[in-house]
């Protein structure tokens, strides 16, 4: 009975009491301790199932695991002590399936590609770290919002630059430096969703109150328009001109989501669904690479070597429980590695494999969206927000489109596919999430808050 | 903006609930068909990364067999005697699929069948390769080497069946081909293989004439001709209004009704004094107008009954076996019509099986046995029963007391009328020829079906010449070219 008496206690606090929430690196300590094993078997699986034998570098394999997982965990211990404890063992498991998965398709196309994400991984610790460490509080990101544009723009456009920018598979989304191969748009993603939410904090209740009613749905002054036409333009450029539509519906999609949860108006998803449509429609009109996706996903068996096809064969052969690492065929799925490598894990660990991947990105856009619901400042709810529902667009567009769902656009698959500008900047969003996270979860000052709070001043709807 | 946030999450959730359902449909009901498609190779190259179980005779002899090479794909499928057993097992092929015993049985050979389940469990865990299962037929290796060496170079079929149980014992269609390289690993072998059979529509090459990839036993139906008048006989004899000996009338020519033709008897003569006949006499030497009579006087719907009580209008040895055609008696003949299908003409057809199969329950005293070619699968290891076929009453075709009447007249036909080329010394055989017309630029074709011993049968067979090349056309006959054959067959099963 004093367990419940206690509880009641911890339900209820009395107002001499200061409750302090449980920080979670304990726990956050187990699960990592998890994410390495899994990760770790998942490895030695490979191996086993293709070769018959334990890989020599397993133990160095577990070592760099378990040394990323220490350093990460010890820098939130010290810079993020109330993060959340569930968002970086969910990432480093994600990480080390993905790992698996092009080890496995390394022994299977004689190739070393694994060892180079390996070496990403690190890079993206290190900026992990780096991030945690110089942004101390989210809110100075809320600072330069037109400046932050400006360089997510210029991020998007540098693959167009001479010399610098090139084109692989008809997307003209890279740029290479030095021999050293970089996709902006990776970088411009996270850049332009912490534009858009200082942008929205500091507009949003013009956005949200001025404007006329139509037809039910309260449309928005045409200057109060600007931004949405801008990030829709900057959409349908990258589509038209760099020929890749993964990016342009991830941006002009997270806009919409965070412009909605900024004014809490829904004629802003109306209008920008519309927009979309509209866009959708002019890009497969005048788009080359939209045309033949879009007949692909109708009819993907008019050719059964193509991706889709060998996506699907792949997914079936796997069944309900797969065919268990190393012992299926995803080397015939075209680029497998990288943008299908959903369909290749569905492959070898089935649907119940695939069902868990899924199941983590859930998890792990959830404690994003949660974070937002707890966090005081509106920056900081919009940016969480913002880069929860951008992960997850990311995921339903990838995954969809690998599995039939919807039309295949190109993007990675966060955190598993091959690709180091992408799994870099990944480890930077999460960065960010975990600073987010930690300062939601961080107990209220007592003083009074020094940024205006949402129910300083009111605005009072007159209609 | 907590209450959009809230909604956004919403909207998250049903997203991972799509990607949830959609691979569920994928994964767990759509996958049996999409590994099922022949244009996915991952199945075929998984196939062959096992070894497939083998098809073997009623003897165990095996005819199809799978044996361990060097390459990507570590089995390679081999038929010891290929084209004497093509009709049945199919070739295996990895640019053209399957077909026959090769396609049917498909998850079983390669060991995918469900009830291997547990078999493959236990692989799983001691580390086993995986195997197929075995699957046995019922054809005996002597009827179908006599079937095959009866029938030369002739174009046509035979078929056997043991009348008791409706097992097939022989299965044979020339010409044939080999599935041999068809089977091969070398792509271009294959190819070179398929278009020897089937041509090449992109380059001009016409298939072959001959289509040698057909099983003429069970997947083409021909006019019968007269060794219909079987079922005519059994029809009327049913009908309770005749007998054995009745007397009908047997003129040499036939008027038709609402029409100006006459249909003549192929001597030319009335089948018996004051042209009249019994139908026994009737059924010993042939004779059209006698059958014709009997076609107007029972009508269409009798005969369609009749003939669809010996198996007619609906399909033998399904898709779940060897895809055989359906055998048709026409929906709707007209009084001319009917009296021309009374004889096998017209738009009734019938493939060799369905004729045998006719024998068959004549000889079963009446008792049609449901066709059957696989008498039993095995599991991976060659030797325990995963099912054994049951033999199986299709239907009571007709009464013993018609059996026995038509016993009778069929044993008359050989001893006395135009089957006696089936006779075989010291075993009474019940047999009817037929030789039937089809277009007029072309030979007739030569049937005969017939069983033994009459006294206590259990073989019954059916022998259809399309095309004897070495064989004057009017020469062409049931009597003549084809009796031979089933009467080669049926010592073979009976061991004389």
């Amino acid at each position: 009975m004093s367990l419940d008496q206690n509880r009641l206690r911890l339900d209820q606090p009395s107002n001499d009491d200061v409750v302090v929430p449980r920080r979670g690196r304990g726990t956050e300590l187990i699960l990592l301790l998890f994410a390495v094993g899994i990760s770790t078997f998942a490895y030695v699986n490979v191996d086993l199932g293709a070769l018959g034998e334990v890989p020599a570098d397993a133990m160095a394999y577990m070592g760099s695991f378990f040394a990323v997982a220490i350093v990460a965990h010890i820098v939130i211990r010290i810079r993020a002590p109330y993060a959340d404890p569930v968002i970086l063992p969910i990432v480093l498991t994600l990480c080390g399936l993905g790992l698996a998965m092009i080890h496995r398709l390394d022994i299977a196309d004689d190739t070393s590609r694994a060892s180079i994400q390996l070496t990403w991984m690190l890079v993206g610790l290190a900026l992990f770290v780096l991030v945690l460490f110089v942004i101390r509080d989210h809110r100075i990101l809320a600072r330069y919002p037109y400046l932050a544009g400006l360089t997510g723009l210029i991020l998007l456009v540098l693959p167009l630059m001479p010399v610098i920018g090139h084109s692989i598979r008809g997307a003209q989304i890279w740029i290479r430096i030095g021999g050293m191969s970089f996709q902006p748009n990776e970088a411009a993603k996270i850049v332009l969703i912490i534009a858009f939410a200082g942008f929205l904090v500091q507009t949003r209740d013009a956005l949200a109150l001025a404007g006329r009613r139509f037809i039910g749905i309260d449309l928005p002054r045409a200057r109060d328009l600007g931004p949405i036409l801008i990030v829709w333009l900057a959409a349908l450029g990258i589509l038209t001109v760099q020929n890749d539509m993964g990016p342009s519906v991830l941006l002009f999609g997270s806009f919409v989501l965070m412009i909605y949860i900024a004014t809490e108006r829904i004629s802003w998803i109306i209008l920008g669904l519309m927009m979309m449509v509209g866009g959708a429609w002019a890009a497969y009109q005048f788009v080359g690479q939209v045309r033949p996706r879009f007949d692909l996903w109708l009819n993907p068996f008019d050719d059964p070597s193509n991706q889709i096809a060998q996506a699907l064969f792949g997914l079936a052969y796997g069944g309900t429980i797969g065919t268990g690492l190393g012992q299926g065929y995803p080397d015939m799925i075209p680029i497998a590695e990288s943008d299908f490598i959903g369909a290749a894990l569905g492959e070898e660990l089935g649907l119940a494999g695939l069902t868990a991947i899924i199941l983590l990105y859930a998890l792990l856009v959830s404690r994003g969206l949660r974070a937002a619901l707890v966090l005081r400042d509106p920056f900081g709810k919009l940016l969480a927000a913002g880069l929860a529902s951008g992960l997850m667009l990311q995921v339903f567009v990838v995954l969809g489109g690998v599995t039939k769902l919807i039309p295949m656009s190109g993007l990675t698959t966060p955190f598993m596919a091959l690709g180091g500008s992408s799994l870099v900047m990944n480890w930077v969003l999460i960065a960010l999430l975990i600073r987010l996270s930690d300062a939601a979860r961080r107990p209220a000052p007592t003083e009074a808050p020094s940024y205006t709070d949402d129910a300083v001043t009111q605005v009072v709807k007159l209609r | 903006m907590n209450s959009p946030i809230r909604r956004v999450s919403a909207g998250c959730l049903l997203l991972v609930l799509a990607l949830l359902v959609n691979i569920t449909y994928i994964q767990a009901f759509w996958s049996d068909e999409l590994n099922a498609r022949g244009d996915n190779r991952r199945v075929t190259i998984a196939e062959y990364a096992r070894e497939r179980g083998p098809i073997l005779l009623a003897d165990d002899t095996p005819v199809a067999v799978s044996t361990e090479v060097d390459g990507d794909f570590q089995f390679l499928r081999e038929y010891p005697e290929g084209r004497l057993y093509a009709p049945i097992t199919g070739y295996y092929s990895y640019l053209y699929q399957r077909s026959a015993i090769e396609r049917a049985q498909n998850e079983v050979l390669s060991g995918e069948d469900d009830r291997m389940f547990v078999r493959r469990l236990i692989d799983l865990v001691t580390g086993e390769e995986p195997k197929g299962g075995a699957v046995k037929l019922t054809i005996d290796p002597a009827a179908q080497q006599a079937a095959y060496d009866g029938l030369g170079d002739n174009k046509g079929a035979v078929i056997a069946i043991d009348t008791r149980t409706g097992a097939i014992l022989a299965m044979v269609s020339k010409p044939s081909y080999d599935p041999n390289p068809l089977a091969s690993h070398s792509p271009s072998e294959q190819r070179e293989a398929w278009i020897d059979i089937h041509g090449d529509a992109d380059n001009d090459i016409p298939p072959d004439p001959d289509k040698p990839a057909d099983n003429r036993a069970i997947a083409q139906p021909l006019p019968p001709g007269s060794i219909f008048k079987l079922v005519t006989a059994a029809a009327a004899l049913e009908s309770g209004d005749y007998e054995a000996d009745s007397v009908i009338p047997g003129p040499a020519r036939y008027q038709l009704p609402l029409s100006e033709r006459t249909l003549p008897n192929q001597s030319g003569e009335a089948c018996g004094s004051n042209d009249q006949t019994t139908i026994t006499n009737a059924m010993r030497i042939s004779c059209n107008t006698a059958f014709a009579y009997l076609g107007e006087e029972l009508g269409d719907d009798v005969l369609r009954d009749q003939a669809e009580r010996f198996g007619f209008n609906s399909q033998p040895l399904t898709n779940e076996d060897l895809r055989a055609a359906t055998s048709r008696f026409p929906d709707d003949p007209d009084a001319p019509q009917t009296v021309l299908s009374a004889i096998g003409q017209f738009d009734v057809t019938a493939t060799p099986l369905q004729m045998a199969m006719v024998s068959a329950a004549i000889a079963n005293d009446g008792v049609l046995m449901d066709p059957y070619v696989i008498q039993e699968l095995r599991a991976p290891d060659l030797v325990s029963t995963i099912e054994q076929t049951e033999p199986e009453e299709l239907s009571r075709a007709i009464s013993n007391d018609t059996a026995r009447q038509l016993t009778e007249m069929m044993v008359e036909v050989v001893e006395n009328g135009t089957g006696s080329n089936a006779q075989i010394s010291g075993i009474p055989v019940a047999g009817k020829t037929g030789t039937a017309q089809s277009a007029p630029d072309r030979p007739p074709y030569a049937w005969f079906t017939s069983f033994a011993p009459a006294d206590e049968p259990s073989v019954a067979v059916a022998v259809v010449i399309e095309e004897a090349p070495d064989t004057a056309r009017s020469d062409i006959g049931g009597g003549r070219l084809a009796a031979p054959i089933a009467k080669a067959v049926m010592e073979a099963v009976l061991g004389v």
